[in-house]
């Protein structure tokens, strides 16, 4: 028996204020502290800039953090980093806020029983070590390494990864992968031969004409697509918007099409259909560099605007007119893969319907259209003998994504195993899991009260700390070093370093010190037995560089490559045709359909609108629910459910107040949400964005504060080539307060 | 001798998208009271579903070259300077005749009780810095300029579009021009 089996009814504990920073620690008062500093314009002491990169999304921007008398008092973008160019979206400058947040994690905590009673107890790093080191020991002795499983998100995870490999475990998901990146990438993994990218491969300055299905850029703020958005339309960019709500982006574009959600693929359909009818295609391009034409010509022939306009419930004028003038501009016009793609559980087909459009008018490789970036050639540091396990996908769908080092199962089939007691432990770094996408909070929880064994390594009491037997206080990503950022294809190829620009506060420490303790604690001495200092160092000298050398500007730069193809010149792709498969010859061979087709989806029942989400600019979900500093403006605090107008008629709403939110499950949101009668969405939908309604009271700021879009999802798709998973066919109706 | 500079921001509505990057880059950069701020972002849509219209700006002190603020600032606290408006925090006696007078609704009442508002970053400006907000602006949105600068690079950024400044009706001559969200992309 692993653990007592009292223990196993996991009780959401409080953690106690004792063991958080607030108490602790924080000697200057709060506002002092976020506004920057009382005396940041004093000009006493010192300022110190140390160039890394920021942990606010995984587009991870070159920031340089501003250091007088041992404080962060601002954090402004890089001008080193090609990423940045010296500008920062708002939750990058607000780094501030997380690292003096009055509720961090201070001390690692364990779980315990006492008197019938069960809570946490502040325990010294080595207690903490051992105790999680003998649990994971004794789960992969008693049920073997497959009952172990990371779920992670976050730049730190690659220590604890190193350590688990060298443990033999390999289970590892990353959630945000399932929902939003993954289908994309496979998509156009099966279709080019490589993934969109991030940044995307797509030569958006120089484009004349870029399509936009539901991608709400500008409130998604990915710095380097926003910059060069700007600087497209600065140069005549032409900006058309599929989507159901009139975003920041619909704002910029010449047209705005509100489609009806989950009609994406008849609508792109169509515009294939244009295309080919009228012979606007690149035939040469499509003759010499395409297999799969016939068969995609027999699909969409059915597909016509009239017919599409009908599903869609935009005009077949209108369709082709877009698809006409998208041909006229080709090559300098491209379909923007877009980022969160799995929304009805057919998002691989989505996302490869926008590779195809993109490869009919033959702007691969051309000035404004779909380009290939590369990446900097980072020499492999060590001789790393991968043993066959490593290499094992432990997901059941057979066309779930091997290239993807971080992810060796989706995450939901994480949840699934734990409920099948397949997995038994959890090492969950940087995940709420009840607040993150996998099938929901109601069957997040079950497999949280499932799980033997659970520690968390975190920098703030997120949902999942409470439920955890130990946690782990990690210092952020302004007070440590992590891994190179050297693995992605862009523009200007770099290597990118993530240096502390202060001491760990408190208790915490760096990730890859955590991974090291509990290496060497598990006996795996040398996995990673030096400091990580000599590690990267090691690693930039077989670039012909140094650490010294990089932690003066945070990267290492390549020469920018040529993005376009010369007349003539020899495409090859990694398919297994060679050639861009319009007709996927894998998906085939796994029994799905080889040329994207449209299947229609679930209609609201009456009364219920279709809950679609998003995010706001200044807010990354979980990572800056508690982030004081970014939190301050009125914009942010909450989010607003989205209604148009005739519904809040209907509904006898009124624009400012709170409703509850029920589905159609019957489950009712735990907290109201605000109302915001609009006439920027349709009838058929409203919108919320993820990340709010917390129930943690330790997270004192984000505790309460708007509805939870996890908790309302009670049915999701599986996108049953990849496993990712579609989270949009959930409806919601409105209760009015008391 | 230089020409005395006149410094103003030409400000590209067709580009901002409301991120609020500026307004968090102003309290960094200026130790902005929790509560406060010196610049913020405005998103306004007009029209009916689906036809409908957006426009994004961030907004501060106007800088006016015929000031209300300093006309009626008894002490002399709020004076110009290099073609901005500032306000001498140790002049000042707090007592908000400049907030009545403002038309733009600039100004704060800061808790130390002074009134405070956008300086353009005067102590940048006076090493030859750019603002905070300009200098974070992802869009490139925010651009500061000086209309004495013999290259011109105001007057080429507005060259053959559609320009306004905000209530010029009030005879405050303002040095903030804005780019109207409603020129054609490429304008």
């Amino acid at each position: 028996m692993i653990q007592g089996q009292d223990l196993n009814r996991r009780d959401f504990l409080r953690i106690s204020s004792l063991f958080l920073a607030g108490s602790a620690a924080m000697s200057t008062p709060i506002g002092r502290t976020l506004s920057g500093g009382g005396d940041a314009l004093a000009g006493n002491g010192e300022e110190r800039i140390v160039h890394s990169f920021c942990e606010h999304c995984f587009w991870r921007c070159g920031i340089a953090a501003h250091v007088r008398d041992g404080r962060i008092y601002k954090i402004t973008g890089s001008k080193h980093h090609p990423l940045s160019n010296g500008r920062l979206c708002p939750r990058g400058t607000g780094g501030v806020g997380q690292i003096y947040d009055p509720d961090r994690l201070a001390h690692p905590l364990i779980r315990q029983k006492k008197g019938g009673r069960v809570s946490y107890r502040k325990a010294t790093w080595d207690e903490a070590i051992a105790y999680t080191a003998e649990k994971l020991y004794g789960i992969r002795e008693t049920y073997g390494p497959e009952a172990i499983a990371m779920l992670h998100h976050g730049y730190g995870y690659t220590f604890f990864k190193k350590m688990f490999m060298a443990f033999g475990v390999n289970k590892f998901a990353k959630p945000s992968f399932d929902f939003c990146c993954g289908p994309r990438h496979q998509g156009y993994l099966l279709t080019y031969g490589h993934g969109a990218g991030t940044p995307e491969g797509v030569d958006i300055v120089n484009s004349k004409y870029i399509l936009f299905f539901g991608t709400h850029y500008g409130e998604n703020m990915h710095n380097t697509a926003v910059q060069e958005i700007a600087e497209g339309i600065r140069r005549g960019l032409k900006i058309v918007v599929f989507d159901p709500r009139f975003s920041t982006l619909a704002g910029k574009a010449e047209k705005w099409l509100p489609i009806k959600p989950g009609t994406d693929i008849a609508m792109m359909q169509a515009l294939m259909n244009v295309l080919i009818t009228e012979d606007l295609y690149d035939r040469e391009f499509v003759a010499g560099h395409t297999v799969g034409f016939d068969e995609l010509r027999d699909e969409v022939e059915k597909m016509t605007p009239e017919r599409a306009a009908e599903i869609t419930d935009i005009s077949a004028d209108d369709i082709r007119e877009v698809a006409r003038t998208y041909a006229r501009y080709a090559p300098a016009a491209a379909v923007h893969p877009g980022r969160r793609t799995q929304w009805y559980g057919d998002g691989t087909q989505r996302s490869r319907s926008m590779a195809i459009l993109n490869a009919l008018v033959g702007n691969y490789k051309m000035p404004g259209g779909v380009v290939k970036y590369e990446k900097y050639k980072l020499p492999k540091s060590e001789t790393h003998h991968y043993p066959e396990f490593e290499k094992k996908v432990w997901s059941k769908y057979p066309l779930f994504v091997d290239t993807k080092p971080e992810n060796s199962i989706a995450s939901h089939e994480v949840i699934e195993q734990t409920l099948d007691e397949k997995i038994k432990a959890w090492l969950v770094y940087g995940v709420n899991v009840p607040e993150t996408i996998t099938l929901g909070r109601k069957i997040a929880l079950e497999a949280i009260n499932k799980v033997d064994f659970l520690v968390a390594v975190d920098t703030l009491p997120m949902e999942v700390t409470g439920y955890a037997d130990v946690v782990l206080p990690e210092c952020t990503y302004l007070e440590r070093y992590d891994d190179l950022d050297g693995g992605r294809p862009y523009r200007t190829p770099f290597v990118a370093l993530r240096q502390p620009a202060v001491e760990p506060m408190f208790d915490s420490k760096p990730g890859n010190q955590i991974a090291k303790m509990l290496a060497e604690k598990l006996g795996l001495h040398g996995v990673l037995e030096e400091d990580v200092e000599t590690y990267l160092d090691r690693k930039l000298k077989k670039a012909g560089s140094s650490l010294a050398e990089v932690k003066k500007t945070g990267v290492l730069l390549g020469k920018p490559t040529d993005l376009y193809r010369k007349p003539g010149e020899k495409l090859t792709f990694k398919t297994p045709s060679g050639k861009i498969e319009l007709a996927s010859s894998k998906l085939r061979e796994a029994g799905f359909d080889a040329v994207p087709r449209y299947i229609r989806h679930p209609e609201p029942p009456q009364g219920f609108y279709r809950m679609l989400t998003g995010r706001k600019p200044m807010l990354t979900f979980g990572r800056t629910a508690n982030n004081r500093f970014l939190n301050e403006l009125p914009t942010a605090r909450e989010n607003e459910v989205w209604v148009n107008t005739h519904v809040a008629e209907k509904h006898r709403l009124s624009h400012g107040e709170y409703v509850h939110l029920k589905n159609q499950a019957g489950v009712v949101s735990e907290y109201p949400i605000k109302v915001k009668v609009t006439e920027r969405i349709r009838q058929d939908a409203v919108y919320m964005v993820h990340g709010y309604g917390h129930y943690f009271k330790k997270l004192k700021w984000a505790y309460r504060k708007g509805a939870s879009h996890n908790e309302l999802i009670s049915h999701t798709e599986i996108d049953k080539a990849i496993g990712a998973v579609g989270f949009q066919n959930n409806f919601v109706t409105f209760i009015k307060e008391a | 001798m230089a020409k005395q500079k006149n410094y103003g921001m030409v400000i590209d509505t067709r580009v901002c998208v409301a991120c609020s990057a500026c307004v968090y880059a102003c309290k960094s950069e200026n130790a902005v009271p929790e509560g406060f701020c010196r610049d913020w972002v405005v998103q306004e849509t007009e029209g009916a579903y689906p036809r409908l219209r957006m426009e994004n700006r961030s907004e501060r002190c106007q800088h006016c070259a015929n000031a209300p603020c300093v006309t009626y600032c008894p002490t002399g606290a709020s004076h110009y300077s290099d073609g901005t408006v500032q306000v001498n925090s140790s002049r000042c006696t707090g007592c908000k005749a400049c907030l009545a007078a403002c038309p733009y609704d600039a100004r704060y009442v800061h808790p130390d009780g002074y009134v405070d508002k956008c300086s353009l970053c005067k102590h940048r400006l006076d090493e030859g810095l750019d603002t905070a907000c300009a200098s974070v602006c992802p869009t490139a949105s925010l651009n500061l300029v000086d209309y004495n600068d013999p290259e011109g690079k105001a007057e080429k950024m507005m060259a053959g579009k559609e320009v306004y400044r905000q209530k010029e009706h009030a005879g405050t001559n303002p040095s903030l021009y804005w780019i109207s969200a409603s020129n054609k992309p490429g304008a």
